[in-house]
């Protein structure tokens, strides 16, 4: 399976992923939250819920930390089981985790605390986890690889018209005076379709999504001339580092929508791309006006969240800002790199 | 048949490039001469005051001030150019245009669309009830003239209008702007945002804090009488109000 694609969802193979983030942060708070179920369910009086709730806890978290980290490092082999006996064995590993557990806490804090029987622990904890193991399956088939890749084509296969019939006109417009300048612009026109109608289901390298940014800011250069200024900061970023393709175009196309368009004079947009630590930073940031209406906008973030979701789950983030007369918007990714092969 | 004289408004440089070269493909069709080029609706305004086009070919967004905005202006000239909108997409407008059967052309504009639409504007006088349908809240800017030179003050900004003598001013925080309006016609325009409190003055109604009672000799000597002054916002005069407004402005207050 090729581990740049979508397919390589968290949980859009057999088991869920337990080297995801997103991952383990479902399964504690999932498992945490049956926890608070079953306390709920036997709790007698308010007051005393919290320190059911504590003691509990005790029992839940410390397998917990065993068992997630266990299945990180079994995970190569787990994805290589077939889907009954990978479950079987996940369930298996919980069960005796716990069972050993159990017994050896027993064995030290029996006398200050009442302990029951292992058994009872493990039927609780073998239930939790097939709720979890069926919780994760719900998933898989609500982002099962078909939906996800027929919705991330309906994603991305949209071109803001405003876009095209103003640079067709501008091609037109410059035709006669400047041939050279207008065949060179429709052949970054036909570049940038090209890109914008593939089937843009694989990560791509950073360095493509640049270059593919600046091609449109090259034809967006035609219509507006020296009123659109870019300013890139992307010394420090790694090229050969994996992003969704499409994230950079449609969020230049905002900026110059609302920035630079309606600007008087002339603006300058702010292309920032750092890497830092396991994660990559994307910041775009233009001026903001008054004038006009904001429409649009929303739906262009909205896609690129989405999509975001459908490749990363948790681990990525889109976030918008208004700051100084800027609006800002900033992309953090898991900073992949491409497999060397 | 004189020429057809014409104004090109748009911000982008290859957009005004390509409406010359059509219209002098049209040359002898339509005969036409264009008298001046703007890059937004501001500039496109002085360049009406000074040549007096017949049609006025306007690109809908534009920094400063838009084709719509634009509209309003040249709807209010003594004599109004024949108006065409040119937008590659923009499906408000393109309602709006339709609802006030305004003619629009389409970016790429084409050669044979462009010659009717000219045929068309070259017969058609704006008409009010369009502008209204265009934008129902009248102007956004008004227009100032200062020893030549045209400023725009924003209708949002204005605390009160006055008028004085020949002129009326509009107040802003920041300073006074002359306006060659008179006081009914923006009362008119803009009666949902002012409300009328004297012969003379137009208060902004979201500005309006409070109001006072002051007791004064009346001018006609028939002793004291009562007199309400309206506290504004971020201004510090008060601004009086009539016997007879007072009523309306009552109701307003919800006093």
């Amino acid at each position: 399976m090729n581990p740049t694609s979508i397919r390589h969802k968290p949980f859009a193979t057999a088991l869920p992923d337990f080297r995801n983030l997103g991952v383990w942060l479902r399964i504690l708070l999932g498992v945490n939250l049956l926890a608070l179920l079953w306390v709920l369910a036997r709790n007698q009086s308010w007051p005393r819920l919290a320190d059911e709730f504590v003691d509990t806890a005790l029992w839940v978290e410390p397998p917990l930390f065993v068992l997630l980290p266990l299945f990180h490092l079994l995970n190569p082999w787990l994805e290589k089981l077939s889907l009954r006996h990978g479950r079987l064995t996940v369930l298996l590993l919980v069960l005796l985790v716990v069972g050993v557990q159990h017994a050896a806490f027993g064995s030290l804090f029996g006398d200050l605390m009442e302990v029951r029987g292992p058994l009872h622990a493990m039927l609780w904890a073998g239930l939790a986890c097939i709720f979890m193991l069926g919780y994760f399956a719900w998933l898989n088939t609500l982002y099962s690889p078909a939906l996800a890749e027929a919705r991330l084509l309906a994603l991305t296969a949209r071109i803001r018209p405003h876009f095209l019939y103003n640079s067709l006109n501008a091609v037109l417009g410059v035709i006669r005076h400047d041939p050279k300048r207008a065949e060179a612009a429709l052949e970054e026109l036909s570049d940038l379709f090209r890109v914008l109608m593939q089937e843009n289901r694989e990560l791509v390298l950073l360095s493509d999504e640049i270059s593919l940014a600046r091609q449109y800011l090259e034809l967006e250069r035609l219509r507006l001339g020296e009123r659109l200024q870019v300013d890139w900061q992307i010394d420090c970023c790694p090229p050969d580092t994996l992003m969704p393709p499409l994230m950079l175009q449609p969020l230049l196309e905002n900026a110059v929508y609302h920035g630079v368009e309606p600007a008087d004079g002339g603006a300058t947009i702010t292309v920032n791309i750092s890497a830092e630590g396991p994660r990559i930073r994307i910041m775009i940031t233009n001026p903001t006006h008054s004038v006009g209406h904001q429409s649009g906008n929303q739906m262009a973030l909205a896609n690129i969240r989405e999509r975001l979701m459908l490749f990363y789950d948790l681990e990525a983030r889109l976030e918008t800002h208004e700051t100084h007369g800027r609006h800002e918007v900033l992309i953090e990714l898991p900073h992949r790199r491409q497999a060397r092969s | 048949m004189n020429p057809l004289r014409i104004l090109i408004v748009d911000d982008e440089a290859p957009a005004r490039s390509r409406l010359r070269d059509l219209l002098s493909d049209l040359a002898i069709s339509v005969p036409n001469q264009i008298i001046a080029e703007a890059a937004d609706g501001v500039a496109a305004m002085e360049a009406c005051a000074e040549e007096r086009p017949d049609i006025v070919l306007t690109d809908i967004r534009m920094p400063r001030m838009d084709g719509l905005e634009l509209a309003q202006h040249l709807g209010r000239l003594p004599q109004p150019p024949g108006l065409i909108f040119i937008t590659a997409f923009d499906q408000y407008a393109v309602k709006a245009f339709e609802l006030a059967a305004l003619d629009y052309l389409l970016k790429p504009v084409r050669s044979v669309r462009l010659a009717t639409a000219l045929e068309k504007a070259r017969h058609s006088v704006l008409r009010s009830e369009q502008l209204q349908l265009l934008s129902p809240h009248g102007r956004s800017l008004l227009r100032s003239t200062e020893r030549g030179r045209s400023l725009l003050v924003a209708v949002a900004d204005i605390d009160f209008l006055r008028a004085e003598q020949k002129y009326v001013t509009a107040h802003t925080r920041e300073r006074e702007y002359l306006l060659e309006e008179s006081l009914n016609q923006l009362e008119l325009e803009f009666g949902e945002l002012f409300v009328r409190v004297h012969r003379n003055c137009l208060v902004a109604k979201k500005a309006i804090t409070g109001y006072e009672r002051s007791e004064r000799d009346a001018e006609s000597g028939e002793g004291s009488d009562t007199q309400w002054l309206l506290l504004l916002n971020g201004v510090s005069e008060k601004i009086p109000v009539s016997r007879r407004q007072w009523p309306q402005v009552k109701a307003l207050l919800k006093v």
